[in-house]
């Protein structure tokens, strides 16, 4: 350990194309991967944004955090704006009028992602866009004020979805949205974490270098809408992937492989316990949550291996 | 050129083509649904050299225009009726953003009940959202008010976005005698589009940041004042195009104004109906005459008010209802326009067309007569609608 302050930094470019100063919270997991994922790809790019924390952290004018092309309009439609994008820069290359060929990006939270943007998404993959899409999936309406969305996990209490004398919270599995991208038959589908920031960075290099659509799932830790400690972002992270909450892994043209694979899974106590949006959970959803948890790791084991 | 037979959706069409547009992203949505059909089979035939994308919404449609326009692609979309209303939100984006996207609206009515036919239900639900707005009354303008729209939204004094108004069915699915241009004299009107502000990695920009209250305020007077001055530059691309074409446009058109007493105002295909009306009223002796408004955004104030100074009654048609407002939006508009005139005609609004309903020259005629009736009785201030059985 000794040595990794010094071994790291040079396995990583050192420019940054999001800029410090923006306004995220301190100890802000989609920060982290924002900065990760622009780090990898470097100048030659250009973003589709949709609304959400990381577009309002980002772009309160007259100031930006953006140090390549970027482009925000709405809530629901990063995608289908970055379809456009794609599609002039191939017609205007082809034509002779652009004689360049950034890689394209859009990316939202899990708001935009899998519920507003989900038709649009859907609609951009099924054309077969050339772009990248990532998703910061803190878990919920992070924004707006912790409100419930479709990635909401079971049991996490929200400001739409409050803990209550006669309620556990969120009553729904999350959805599983990187499963919803396979679907499509896309080339490449992935999940990430900046806890693990070298799987990230691999996956971004791979996502862009494949042609046609890419989809990149990053759980991002969200200590305000979470309720933890602003320093337990990376651990929460780690929890989540060891307890088999947010397995790593990839699915390349329908094959899927596990990014890393635990002999034992730790318990998802570990994972919930810090985290005040469970602290309300009896013995009962803890149990049904580690029940969900392993069956699920499972089946995801299963289709790695076959 | 010589004269052809076109439907009104395939001239335009044709003049997207002309243009040599580079994105085109549409859903299908009757009664546009011939224009784009029309494109695709351009671009599958190698004829139009262009990205199409066959969005999943409209919402989409005009959302990849947004990424289109904004990488420097010239674009272009259509709708209609609900497809306009879907994609509600994302016009005004284009608009303030200064994307300059070309954008064909077969005018449709809204739904409930269902309807696919036309009004202008639609047009009047997007009249606040910075776009110019120009009207066709045939295939032919709606072939040249395409190519302008181009011209018009991508000059770099103007940079916003253009939508031309065809009549759903009227105007989109008829086929009629027009004139096109040849690609010569298209390019020596249409230079490139380039925007200034594209997104460039050499170059990078931030576009859409968000605005807190402390500039919100200035960045709308902006581009309010800048959407203003777009009129000198319609005005020229107009007067340019009627030298290449020898068809002219302005802002506010006159048909038999110059004595008359009452004068009918339209907008879109019932124009030509209501100039038949005026001339057989003419022929009776009433001195009746018709202004067609071409240009409804940015409304030209000083045109209308020219065009009415010496009328005694001015018949208004609207082709939507703003339910229990003052119920003819064109209407109202228009009165706000001339309140502050010394000397201004009684205006009386009539409502009809909705849905697709005709409205044929005897009911021309008696709007007329209904409306002098009106105006004489003072009672013009009451809305009438009109056709209804």
């Amino acid at each position: 350990m000794e040595t990794y302050a010094i071994y790291v930094p040079r396995l990583l470019p050192q420019k940054d194309f999001f800029a410090p100063g923006h306004r995220a919270c301190i100890g802000c997991g989609e920060a982290l991967a924002v900065r990760l994922v622009t780090k990898t790809l470097g100048r030659n790019v250009i973003i589709s944004n949709a609304t959400g924390c990381m577009e309002i952290v980002s772009s309160p004018y007259p100031t930006t955090s953006w140090r390549v092309p970027w482009i925000h309009t709405l809530f629901e439609n990063a995608s289908a704006v970055a379809s456009g994008v794609e599609a002039a820069l191939k017609i205007l290359n082809a034509k002779g009028k652009r004689g360049d060929s950034p890689k394209v990006v859009a990316m939202g939270g899990d708001g935009a992602t899998s519920d507003i943007g989900l038709q649009a998404l859907s609609g951009a993959w099924e054309r077969g866009h050339n772009f990248l899409y990532v998703c910061y999936d803190n878990e919920a309406y992070m924004n707006t004020g912790i409100q419930r969305s479709s990635a909401t996990p079971y049991g996490a209490s929200t400001t739409t979805s409050p803990a209550g004398k006669v309620s556990i919270g969120q009553t729904r599995w999350k959805k599983n949205l990187p499963a919803i991208a396979v679907a499509h038959n896309i080339p490449y589908v992935a999940t990430a974490c900046p806890s693990y920031p070298f799987d990230l960075i691999e996956k971004v290099k791979k996502a862009v270098a494949i042609p046609g659509p890419a989809y990149l799932h990053v759980l991002s830790v969200c200590p305000t809408g979470w309720r933890h400690a602003t320093d337990l972002t990376i651990r929460i992270g780690r929890l989540a992937v060891e307890t088999g909450v947010f397995p790593l892994y990839e699915v390349e043209n329908g094959s899927y492989k596990l990014s890393m694979d635990f002999p034992k899974l730790r318990p998802v106590r570990d994972y919930l316990s810090p985290q005040g949006r469970f602290r309300h959970l009896h013995e009962e959803e803890i149990d049904r949550i580690q029940e969900r948890v392993t069956a699920e790791y499972e089946k995801l084991k299963k289709k790695a291996e076959a | 050129m010589e004269m052809i037979g076109m439907e009104g959706s395939h001239a335009v069409a044709e003049a997207v083509k002309l243009a040599d547009a580079d994105v085109v992203a549409a859903y299908p949505i009757t009664p546009q649904t011939h224009i784009v059909e029309r494109l695709a089979e351009m671009v599958a035939d190698g004829e139009l050299n262009a990205e199409y994308i066959p969005v999943e919404s409209e919402h989409s449609a005009m959302s990849a225009c947004l990424g289109s326009s904004a990488t420097g692609a010239r674009t272009f979309t259509a709708t209609a009726g609900q497809g306009l209303e879907l994609m509600h939100e994302v016009v005004y984006v284009a608009s303030s953003m200064r994307l300059p996207i070309v954008m064909a609206v077969a005018n449709r009515a809204l739904s409930a009940p269902l309807s696919v036919w036309g009004d202008h239900s639609d047009v009047m639900a997007v009249r606040d959202t910075s776009w110019i707005q120009v009207f066709a009354e045939n295939g032919q303008q709606a072939f040249d008010l395409t190519l302008c729209a181009f011209r018009i939204g991508e000059d770099p004094k103007v940079l916003f976005p253009v939508m031309v108004h065809l009549d759903g069915f009227h105007l989109s699915h008829v086929v009629e005698p027009l004139v096109l241009l040849e690609k010569s004299q298209v390019d020596k009107f249409l230079p490139p589009y380039k925007h200034p502000y594209s997104l460039d990695c050499d170059r990078p920009v931030t576009m859409g940041a968000f605005a807190m209250p402390a500039v919100y305020a200035e960045v709308k007077k902006a581009q309010h004042d800048a959407f203003l001055a777009t009129k000198q530059v319609i005005l020229k691309a107009w007067k340019e195009y009627g030298k290449l074409s020898g068809r002219h446009y302005s802002p506010v058109e006159h048909y038999h104004t110059d004595d008359a007493k009452v004068l009918l105002l339209t907008m879109g295909s019932f124009s030509e109906t209501a100039m038949v009306a005026v001339d057989e009223l003419r022929k009776k002796g009433e001195k009746v005459g018709l202004i067609r408004l071409r240009l409804w955004r940015p409304f030209p104030f000083e045109e209308l008010r020219q065009a009415v100074a010496n009328a005694e009654v001015l018949i208004v048609l609207d082709r939507c209802i703003s339910f229990g407002g003052p119920p003819g939006p064109v209407c109202s508009e228009v009165r706000a326009a001339l309140y502050a005139e010394q000397k201004r005609p009684k205006v009386v609004g009539f409502i009809g067309g909705l849905g697709g309903r005709e409205i044929a020259v005897a009911e021309f005629k008696q709007m007329v007569s209904r409306g002098r009736e009106a105006a004489d009785k003072g009672a013009e201030a009451v809305p009438q609608i009109t056709g209804i059985r």
